[in-house]
């Protein structure tokens, strides 16, 4: 069964005054995401990739064709597709313990099952320790890792990351790569990721959509052979990494002639 | 604080007790009398003050200038469920934001003579124009706050379940807090110079009433104590919401900073 599924969407922005023209985004993006598979979509700035999780998310809907998730039409945004955003987006006023809680405190669960599950994802990130304080004195990384925990805890369909690890530096974001896997090994979850990093998608994902330049369109879908077990490198890392590699630079050869 | 750093706190005084010493010498040894009458020496300005606050006349006027502007923030307060309606439903904002333009600008002084006629001499009037006086600037920052709000946090919210109330309940009236605070800040302060203006002409107690009955029996000492207070009063007023605030919203950094 596809745990998502987006049907020829396409999205076009309409011109906000006379200066300038409508702007199309996306145009017939079709994708299938399986049950607890990790699907990256990745594609130069201003491809429509952000556009293009923010139409599944059910910020905004498509101009045209339809998004299905678990079977049900998105229409609005729901806790079966929590977002982790680049900026974390944090609730400041609440603790760690209250931000993994905020989904939970919605669907009315009491609140001893409600601290019991705070404590497992607060575990799961391992942020324990920290429950109590507020996000401000958090690093970076561990900010993300609040995000993270927030979005999983109310146990979503698909949990959609927006360039989540773009704002750290390289070694959190490798190191959060890392724990991003460890975690998935314990809380097997379908997960739509929106990079522009091609190491970001060989080492998370089971598969990788190249998009175009705009408008987005689905370029290449690539399986990637042992996924989450990719070790950079290895003679079959570099072969993928160059096959995408090639698929990005060709676009970029072709928007450059245009 | 350490000593040391109290020390250093002192020599800030240092122009202060140097400008005071140059008014007390100059009202004792160089003003003639009558003019000395009209700028009483510090020490002078001091007796009066523990005159009026022995007799019990300076505390009720303090208890009297007080209430009035607590009632009339009860009231004002309701600009700030009305600012949030407004930042939130632009068609509210559409209807509501022409009377407000229209109103803003008038100084709430300038609706004394109109208000002594609705209200006569006392408590209503006053209330009214401290009214008008915080009323203001609570509406426009809790506007300027709720528009404000990070897209990113609310649209965070929705993707955790929360429906258009609970965006509204849990996130647009926290995230806002910290300026409709700032906002509760000023208007206290522009009510309390619209309190003092409205007591001077329409009331028969208060600060501003005990400074003009002052003028018209010569006690230029019982006037300077009179200023000083109301100038104290706000001083203290402005420090206790903003000592609240960083307590009760230690995450917030505008006001940390």
């Amino acid at each position: 069964m596809s745990a998502l599924s987006v049907k020829n969407v396409s999205k076009i922005f309409p011109a906000l005054n006379n200066k300038n023209q409508s702007v199309q985004a996306l145009q017939d993006v079709s994708l299938e995401v399986n049950e607890n598979e990790f699907v990256s979509i990745l594609g130069h700035s201003g491809c429509g990739k952000t556009t293009l999780l923010n139409l599944i998310a059910g910020f905004e809907s498509p101009t045209s064709g339809s998004i299905f998730c678990a079977e049900k039409a998105v229409k609005d945004p729901g806790a079966d597709r929590s977002m982790v955003f680049q900026d974390y987006a944090l609730f400041p006023w609440l603790t760690v313990r209250d931000n993994i809680a905020f989904g939970l405190h919605l669907k009315r669960i009491n609140s001893a099952s409600i601290e019991q599950s705070v404590m497992h994802f607060a575990n799961l990130v391992g942020l324990s320790a920290f429950v109590d304080s507020y996000p401000h004195q958090l690093s970076g990384g561990m900010r993300q890792r609040v995000s993270i925990a927030r979005a999983l805890a109310v146990n979503p369909t698909v949990l959609l990351m927006d360039e989540p690890f773009a704002a750290l530096d390289a070694q959190n974001r490798s190191m959060m790569q890392q724990e991003m896997i460890r975690i998935l090994a314990e809380e097997s979850k379908t997960v739509v990721l929106v990079t522009h990093s091609i190491e970001e998608s060989i080492n998370l994902s089971d598969v990788i959509v190249v998009l175009t330049r705009r408008p987005g369109r689905v370029k290449a879908v690539i399986r990637v052979p042992e996924p989450r077990k990719m070790i950079e490198d290895t003679p079959s890392y570099l072969e993928i990494r160059k096959k995408i590699r090639a698929l990005i630079n060709d676009e970029h050869d072709i928007s450059d002639t245009v | 604080m350490t000593s040391l750093s109290w020390v250093l706190n002192l020599r800030r005084l240092i122009l202060l007790a140097v400008l005071l010493c140059c008014w007390e010498f100059a009202s004792r040894f160089i003003l003639d009398k009558t003019q000395a009458t009209l700028l009483p020496p510090p020490t002078g300005v001091l007796a009066g003050a523990v005159e009026l606050a022995m007799s019990g006349e300076l505390w009720k006027h303090i208890r009297d200038s007080l209430r009035r502007e607590f009632i009339a923030f009860c009231y004002a307060s309701v600009a700030i469920p009305l600012g949030v309606m407004m930042g939130c439903f632009k068609w509210i904002n559409e209807q509501v934001d022409p009377i407000i333009e229209i109103l803003r600008p008038i100084p709430p002084i300038a609706w004394i003579p109109l208000s002594i006629l609705w209200f006569g001499v006392g408590n209503t009037q006053n209330q009214f124009i401290i009214f008008l006086g915080i009323f203001f600037p609570i509406l426009l920052n809790t506007i300027d706050a709720v528009k404000n709000v990070e897209p990113n946090l609310i649209r965070a919210a929705r993707c955790l379940g929360a429906n258009h109330w609970s965006v509204i309940t849990r996130v647009i009236l926290r995230a806002a807090l910290p300026q409709v605070v700032t906002g509760i800040r000023i208007g206290l302060g522009v009510g309390w110079m619209a309190l003092v203006a409205a007591e001077l002409v329409g009331a028969n107690s208060g600060l501003g009433f005990l400074i003009n009955d002052a003028r018209t029996v010569l006690r230029t000492d019982f006037i300077l104590d009179g200023m000083i207070a109301i100038g104290l009063i706000g001083l203290i007023i402005d420090r206790i919401i903003r000592i609240a605030a960083r307590k009760l919203m230690p995450w917030s950094r505008a006001l940390n900073s």
